[in-house]
């Protein structure tokens, strides 16, 4: 029982880890990939382009 | 399992990143300046085609190149953040995790995040005529979570229902349609843009298998 008790709060913990990373990571593409800051668009201008990102 | 994750991710992102950053500059920078020199009317290439091309040459600007490698490794950290944490749920899920299924997880990544957004939006060079932004964003979202959970329901699933919701998932964007201009008109040969896009998807396969090998091993070593 304790060791089941164990094994789901980690299992838990991992998932709260793992949807940490992924929005940690979509949030850097969001920012770096789409959002229309001047500044931000003109920096990763050549970068947009290159990946395929819809960029004017 | 957070240091883990961060630190797989950042180490596969950044290898990736240096990968693409090297092939973007040699590849794809030279066809994006040429580009320039028709969106700024420096080269023109409609009218008489016997007429002496001005001889124009563009450069390589090592500082602007500089922020193509910097926004490259960025972004890779970015898509590596995400590959690693989907490849933790799986493993979670009970799916073995190998650097040889690393190239499959990179080749899923490539067409959800490349491939199918590229069958309705091309990648583009500067002074090509296309559709509002913000519509041609909400499409290219769209299409990289339909793609994802299409295929995962087909990879992962277990059964014809699984799959036939995957398949129809991966279509739906497609027959949507991406957003698309009412009149062409750009600047650029498309003899050009052609060369580019090909050069785009090109450099996106090899950045992309990259990044899923590359996630796979280093999660596979600091999980070790």
């Amino acid at each position: 029982m304790t060791t089941a008790t164990h094994s789901d709060a980690k299992t838990d913990s991992n998932l709260v880890s793992i949807v940490f990373a992924a929005f940690l990571g979509l949030s850097v593409l969001f920012i770096a990939g789409f959002a229309s800051s001047a500044t931000l668009h003109d920096t990763a201008h050549d970068m947009r382009h290159a990946i395929g990102f819809a960029c004017h | 399992m957070l240091k883990n994750l961060v630190y797989s991710a950042l180490f596969a992102g950044l290898a990736a990143g240096i990968i693409v950053a090297a092939l973007t500059i040699l590849m794809l920078v030279p066809l994006l300046l040429e580009a320039e020199l028709y969106e700024t009317g420096q080269l023109i290439h409609f009218g008489d085609v016997t007429a002496a091309m001005p001889d124009i040459h563009a450069e390589h600007d090592w500082a602007r190149n500089g922020l193509t490698a910097l926004f490259a490794a960025t972004i890779y950290i970015g898509f590596a953040f995400v590959m690693v944490a989907v490849m933790a749920f799986a493993q979670e899920k009970g799916v073995q995790i190998t650097t040889r299924s690393g190239i499959l997880w990179g080749l899923a990544g490539y067409a959800s995040f490349q491939l199918a957004p590229a069958m309705g939006m091309p990648p583009e060079l500067p002074g090509m005529i296309a559709a509002e932004i913000t519509q041609r964003q909400i499409w290219m979202i769209g299409t990289i979570l339909a793609t994802t959970v299409g295929i995962a329901s087909i990879v992962f699933g277990k059964n014809w229902a699984h799959w036939g919701v995957g398949l129809v998932i991966l279509a739906i964007p497609h027959v949507i349609g991406a957003p698309h201009p009412e009149a062409f008109g750009g600047t650029v040969p498309p003899e050009l843009a052609a060369e580019f896009a090909g050069r785009s998807l090109a450099v996106g396969a090899v950045g992309w298998i990259a990044l899923g090998v590359l996630s796979a091993y280093f999660w596979l070593r600091e999980n070790r």
